[in-house]
């Protein structure tokens, strides 16, 4: 059961096994970003598919019908199975080595939330194959979804209820790490910001999830079991939806962004060898903006006729988050200054954010004037906006994350060439792709549309964006071959390649699976740099040598995965065959009777001997 | 400190005692407290002898009250090291605070 077999040569079954029992934070890492990176590309094609239908005026290149659907998945994938899985997988990569643990708190569950987003997805995208995917956006307003015929809709509840489940527990996993498992030492002032950004994040997770479940469930009930909440003919109020899909909504943008801030704090920092400009003052904005991220959420809903006095509020708050969004810009580029500054690849993608996000954020502060988005509302303006914002914020720090910790985590550096290469087609694609659509929506072009029509001056605006869309597609073409070189013959990476200022440098790469020998002991903010300039450069240990307690792996998560995707089945087909409540009443009791069993055997884990640990430490002294 | 290791002990083995005790009290007492408050709650809505304008606020002071016991006593959050868990459940209580402010205030009101 072990991962001490993991080091020896096997076979391709016994690493699958591996990987689908694992509970070790660093491969459930790998399955993160395998998983998210596989739905990125289904979203990316999705995004291709609408930018060749719009190329030209009265297209037909796929129908209206397939064109929704387009639209609704690709936003859908987009933010629940590519971005969030992606930020969580770097998480679960970097964070427990930043703050010297061994773990996360509860490694059962980090696997059990994997599986879950990953069975959820599965679900989400089958309903291509069986009748035709959602197709009622991807914030599925009720007024819509409750129209929508066949049993889209009801893929995107059952395989988001059931990806979300994953993601609470993976937002309170994080939690109960980093609250109890820091080094001796490492005080929440001394965290890295990426840690920090993880542990607003997780709180954000927390918070927003639950309405989110409320309402999928409440539109479940709805769509299903004949309910009226959201029926305006019944006595249902149809807005309710609205507000608590934005109450969740508008965290969940936070959730997007937040980790790549602190991501980028840490790239800023490492590559201008310069601590972070205004520690303290990045915690707090970061608080700021999760705080302020609560009271916002009407924002999207200023042309619902809420009435002046609510918009008003609301279009306060919104501006407010410009405030803590500028001071972290101004501190990232007071990181760089006077610095030695190296630009490599995962620079170039944080030097290519903040231009790209600072206009985001700029024409976020347009939207947020709620007398002005009257004009804005529902154009291509806001696609422009968003994708500013999530593409040029969060896309921009996978990426730049991926560079910085790819080494850590499969102990081979990116190719560089490649990389500079990749990162010019997909931030020349992404500009030409989205600044023209700001002028397209300022023209009048509304979002979702399946086609346009000629004389309108639409034509050469949306002409160019689709060229932009296929110059991104080949910037992440580029990405993936660059892993696929790097796998083939890429120098291995040594245990520090970028003179790293945090724990997660000082440990081999990729790191042994019990990650230290012994928890190091932290003496300040960048604890590695403070040895490196006051010390001999290593870690001293915080504690003595001694067995470590590991946990054992687990086929169980996968098998309570599997439960509720079939459960998710037997809801959805439930309305129309009564066959489907076995598939119900079978994969619910399959998935309670896997927590049973887990609840019921005891499973103490195992001890890896003091010896053992010594040898690797001598090994490392050599 | 050696020669006194066994007083030490004993004096803390006792000191252990009367904490305990004081504990069991505390809790004895917020409980007796908490039935005493459900009994009023009931009886003033059975009873129909307070007017439906002030019945509702009191119950919700005397759910509040009642909540801060269960978290405060039972779940003993007054003691030290629980500051953390305060931080969520009020975070969490604001949070849902915003949400049901909102939705009263702009939809239903």
């Amino acid at each position: 059961m072990s991962s001490i077999t993991a080091t020896n040569k096997r076979g391709f079954g016994a690493f699958l096994w591996d990987y689908l029992t694992t509970v070790d934070h660093k491969k459930i890492a790998h399955l993160y970003l395998a998983g998210g990176g596989f739905f990125f590309i289904l979203g990316g094609l999705e995004a291709l598919v609408i930018r060749i239908q719009l190329i030209k005026p009265q297209n037909d290149f796929v129908s209206a019908g397939f064109f929704n659907e387009m639209i609704t998945m690709h936003g859908t994938t987009m933010i629940f199975l590519a971005g969030m899985p992606i930020l969580i997988g770097l998480m679960n990569a970097a964070m427990p080595l930043q703050i010297g643990a061994r773990d996360v708190a509860f490694p059962f569950l980090n696997s059990l939330s994997f599986w879950l987003f990953f069975f959820g997805g599965v679900l989400l995208n089958v309903s291509f194959l069986l009748g035709g995917a959602p197709d009622a956006g991807w914030t599925s307003y009720a007024s819509l979804a409750m129209q929508s015929p066949g049993r889209g809709v009801d893929f995107y509840i059952a395989g988001l209820q059931i990806a979300g489940a994953g993601t609470l527990m993976g937002g309170i996993n994080f939690l109960a790490t980093i609250i109890t498992m820091r080094a001796p030492g490492m005080t929440y002032m001394r965290m890295p910001l990426f840690t920090w950004a993880t542990f607003i994040t997780s709180v954000l997770i927390l918070f927003a999830f639950p309405p989110l479940t409320i309402n999928l469930f409440l539109l479940m009930f709805d769509r299903m079991f004949d309910t009226a909440f959201f029926d305006v003919a019944l006595g249902g109020n149809t807005i309710i939806y609205q507000h608590l899909f934005w109450i969740f909504g508008h965290p969940e943008v936070y959730i997007l962004i937040l980790p790549l801030f602190g991501l980028f704090s840490e790239v800023f920092s490492t590559f201008s060898r310069k601590r972070l400009f205004g520690y303290t003052a990045m915690v707090f904005a970061t608080m700021l903006i999760a705080f302020l991220g609560f009271m916002v959420w009407a924002h999207h809903m200023f042309t619902v006729g809420l009435g002046p006095v609510a918009n008003s509020i609301f279009a306060v708050g919104t501006m407010a988050i410009a405030v803590p969004t500028g001071i972290k810009i101004f501190n990232w580029i007071l990181t760089m200054w006077g610095g030695q500054v190296t630009v490599n690849s995962a620079m170039l993608w944080a030097l290519g954010f903040i231009p790209s996000f600072t206009i985001g954020g700029m024409t976020g502060v347009m939207l947020g004037s709620a007398v002005a988005d009257y004009q804005y509302h529902d154009t291509y303006f806001v696609v422009a906006h968003f994708h500013y914002v999530i593409v040029g914020g969060t896309i921009f720090g996978i990426f730049s994350g991926l560079h910085y910790w790819w080494p850590k985590m499969f102990g081979r550096v990116l190719n560089e060439t490649l990389g500079k290469v990749g990162f010019w087609f997909f931030f020349i694609g992404f500009h030409l792709t989205f600044f023209i659509q700001h002028f397209l929506g300022l023209m009048g072009m509304p979002r979702r549309y399946w086609v346009f029509l000629h004389d309108q001056g639409l034509e050469l605006g949306n002409l160019i964006s689709t060229i932009g869309a296929f110059a991104m597609a080949v910037g992440s073409t580029i990405f993936i071959i660059n892993i696929v070189v790097t796998a083939v013959k890429g120098e291995k990476a040594v245990a520090d390649p970028w003179d790293g200022r945090t724990l997660e440098w000082s440990v081999s790469s990729p790191p042994p699976y019990y990650n230290f020998e012994q928890v190091p002991l932290v003496r300040g903010l960048d604890p590695l740099w403070i040895e490196k300039m006051e010390g001999d450069g290593t870690m001293p240990p915080g504690e003595p040598l001694d067995d470590v307690h590991m946990p054992n792996g687990s086929f169980l998560p996968f098998l309570m995965g599997l439960g509720f995707f079939v459960a998710g089945f037997g809801f959805i087909y439930q309305t129309d065959y009564t066959m489907a409540y076995l598939a119900l009443y079978g994969g619910m009791a399959f998935a309670i009777g896997c927590m049973a069993v887990r609840s019921v055997k005891d499973d103490y884990g195992y001890y890896i001997p003091k010896e053992e640990l010594q040898k690797a430490l001598e090994g490392e002294a050599k | 400190m050696t020669d006194n290791s066994n007083l030490d002990v004993k004096d803390s083995e006792s000191f252990r005692r009367q904490k305990s005790k004081e504990e069991m009290q505390k809790q004895l007492i917020s409980f007796a407290l908490m039935i005493v408050f459900t009994f009023i709650a009931f009886a003033m809505v059975a009873t129909e002898s307070i007017s439906r304008m002030y019945v509702i606020p009191i119950l919700f002071i005397m759910a509040i009250v009642q909540a801060g016991f269960q978290f405060y006593y039972f779940m003993h959050m007054k003691e030290k090291n629980h500051e953390m868990p305060a931080t969520f459940i009020f975070g969490g209580v604001w949070a849902a605070f915003l949400t049901l402010a909102g939705l009263v205030v702009i939809s239903w009101w």
